[in-house]
């Protein structure tokens, strides 16, 4: 069985820049995931190339967690980042489309998240365009 | 002409499972499709922290009824590889028999509700017919229908003997027939033909970019399949991925229709190659460490991504189904198609929302 995978702690402050890279080495984004320690999240970043496949990991402090978007490079990591959001508690900046804590209807809030109110979120549908050719959709909550 | 929101779902006759789109429509097209998931998030995930990691195969196979063994499977090989567990290679080559029989009922399990959403009620009512033939060797070899619970860490629960084997294998020569009288009708009939011909086409790179798997990905020429990386037995059986060109809904219904033949082969290949011996190991101690496991299920690449730190139960259990990557490319071929075409597109990607969900 030939699972062969790499995984990079990386700053967050260098996300956006190794993404790009990803994607002008033709990666494909797998997924967006991300793990619930005592006092931080971890993140990790899972990308493909011909079956192999590529971890970015980075972690932010699981208070007032907050990272940027990478769907202006990846436009289908919009559904992971609300996926982050609605699960984790995850405040993603720049999200091309986002759902406003809409996208799970869970029982309990954040259930992966930290037990703090999150931020304050603006009323309006805050959404950037999507590149031409690869723009799914520019949603609001529902 | 002014706009209209319909909402559609998340009950609806068309749609397997719930999904709510909210169709912004001018006229008969749709202009925008507001998607909202959620009515039947189970939090499986979190789930992992009250359930210890054997115990945990019995969720991890209910987060599907229909590739609910390949969710077993995924699983059992992710705490495999952690705690680098040997699963004897008879029991592998079982897990790939299962396998294949899942992505066969899957498959037709689609094609019905696929001939049901174009109105051709017949085929609709024989693609199911067939299935169930499928369910019914599943049922003999591991005592289920929809969750087998045949798979466990360190190899499988029940051996097929020989008789087993050749009833089996002359079944399928029924049901091989019977697929290709079905398949016939989807490739060539001329009212199926209009209805998923150049109907949501996706280009090559718009697949790709959108992070599309499986069969959505497949009919847009992009040959990748998971099985490739020789989990299971499928290192000794040589899977080349079945692709088409057009990347409409079409394609995508003429890769699954070959994939069905594809897996009886594959069956055979892996019946007449089957090792004697153990099924299974005795499994000891707690895993620590981590891992990303990936498989081939009937829609796609599953994703599962486990952490263990030495304990009965894991640090952390997250999975991208099939479903959750192709939802952005129904959202892409939904807008500006006419709301007629909507039942069709949803379908063409063979969502499985409580895989989404989990």
């Amino acid at each position: 069985m030939n699972q062969e995978q790499t995984l990079e702690i990386i700053p967050l402050e260098t996300l956006l820049d190794r993404v790009r890279g990803m994607r002008a080495k033709g990666y494909r984004l797998v997924q967006i995931g991300a793990t619930r320690l005592p006092e931080q999240v971890e993140m990790t970043y899972s990308f493909d190339l011909k079956n192999s496949l590529a971890n970015l990991r980075f972690h932010v402090p699981a208070a007032e967690a907050r990272i940027p978007s990478i769907s202006s490079i990846y436009a289908c990591s919009f559904l992971y980042e609300n996926e982050l959001h609605d699960l984790f508690n995850i405040q993603v900046e720049g999200m091309s489309v986002d759902f406003k804590g809409n996208f799970y209807k869970t029982a309990v809030k954040y259930p992966f998240g930290s037990t703090k109110a999150p931020a304050a979120q603006p009323a309006t549908a805050a959404s950037t365009p999507l590149p031409a050719g690869t723009a799914p959709v520019a949603g609001t909550p529902t | 002409m002014a706009r209209t929101v319909i909402p559609f779902g998340p009950q609806h006759p068309v749609l397997p499972e719930p999904i709510h789109l909210d169709l912004v429509v001018e006229d008969e097209r749709v202009l925008e499709a507001r998607p909202s998931i959620g009515f039947i998030h189970r939090g499986l995930e979190k789930l992992v922290e009250k359930k210890d990691y054997i115990e945990f195969t019995y969720i991890a196979e209910r987060i599907c009824g229909i590739c609910s063994f390949i969710h077993g499977q995924t699983y059992c090989q992710a705490i495999e590889a952690i705690m680098n567990i040997a699963v004897p290679p008879r029991a592998l080559y079982l897990r790939t028999v299962w396998g294949e029989l899942s992505r066969i009922h899957s498959h037709l399990l689609w094609l019905g509700l696929m001939a049901d959403a174009v109105g051709f009620e017949s085929l609709f009512m024989h693609s199911w017919r067939v299935r169930e033939q499928v369910l019914d060797i599943i049922e003999a070899t591991t005592g289920g229908r929809v969750i087998f619970g045949s798979c466990k860490i360190g190899g499988v629960r029940r051996d097929i003997d020989a008789a087993g084997i050749s009833d089996m294998l002359r079944k399928l020569e029924t049901i091989e027939q019977e697929i290709r009288r079905i398949t016939k009708v989807f490739i060539n009939d001329s009212s199926i033909k209009s209805r998923l011909c150049g109907v949501g086409v996706l280009s090559r790179e718009e697949a790709y970019d959108l992070g599309c798997v499986g069969p959505t990905l497949r009919g847009s020429g992009v040959a990748q399949d998971m099985r490739q990386l020789g989990y299971a037995a499928f290192a000794d059986l040589q899977v080349e991925p079945i692709t088409r060109t057009e990347g409409d809904s079409y394609s995508r219904c003429a890769v699954r229709c070959d994939e069905l033949l594809q897996s009886i082969d594959l069956i055979r290949k892996a019946m007449s190659k089957i090792p004697a011996g153990e099924i299974e190991i005795k499994v000891t101690g707690n895993p620590s460490g981590e891992v990303t496991m990936r498989t081939e299920q009937p829609r796609g690449e599953v994703v599962y991504c486990v952490k263990a730190n030495g304990t009965r139960n894991l640090q952390r259990f997250r999975v991208r189904t099939p479903t959750f990557a192709n939802l952005p490319a129904v959202l892409k071929v939904l807008q500006g198609c006419e709301l007629a075409d909507v039942p069709v597109l949803v379908l063409t990607i063979d969502p499985c929302i409580s895989c989404t969900e989990r």
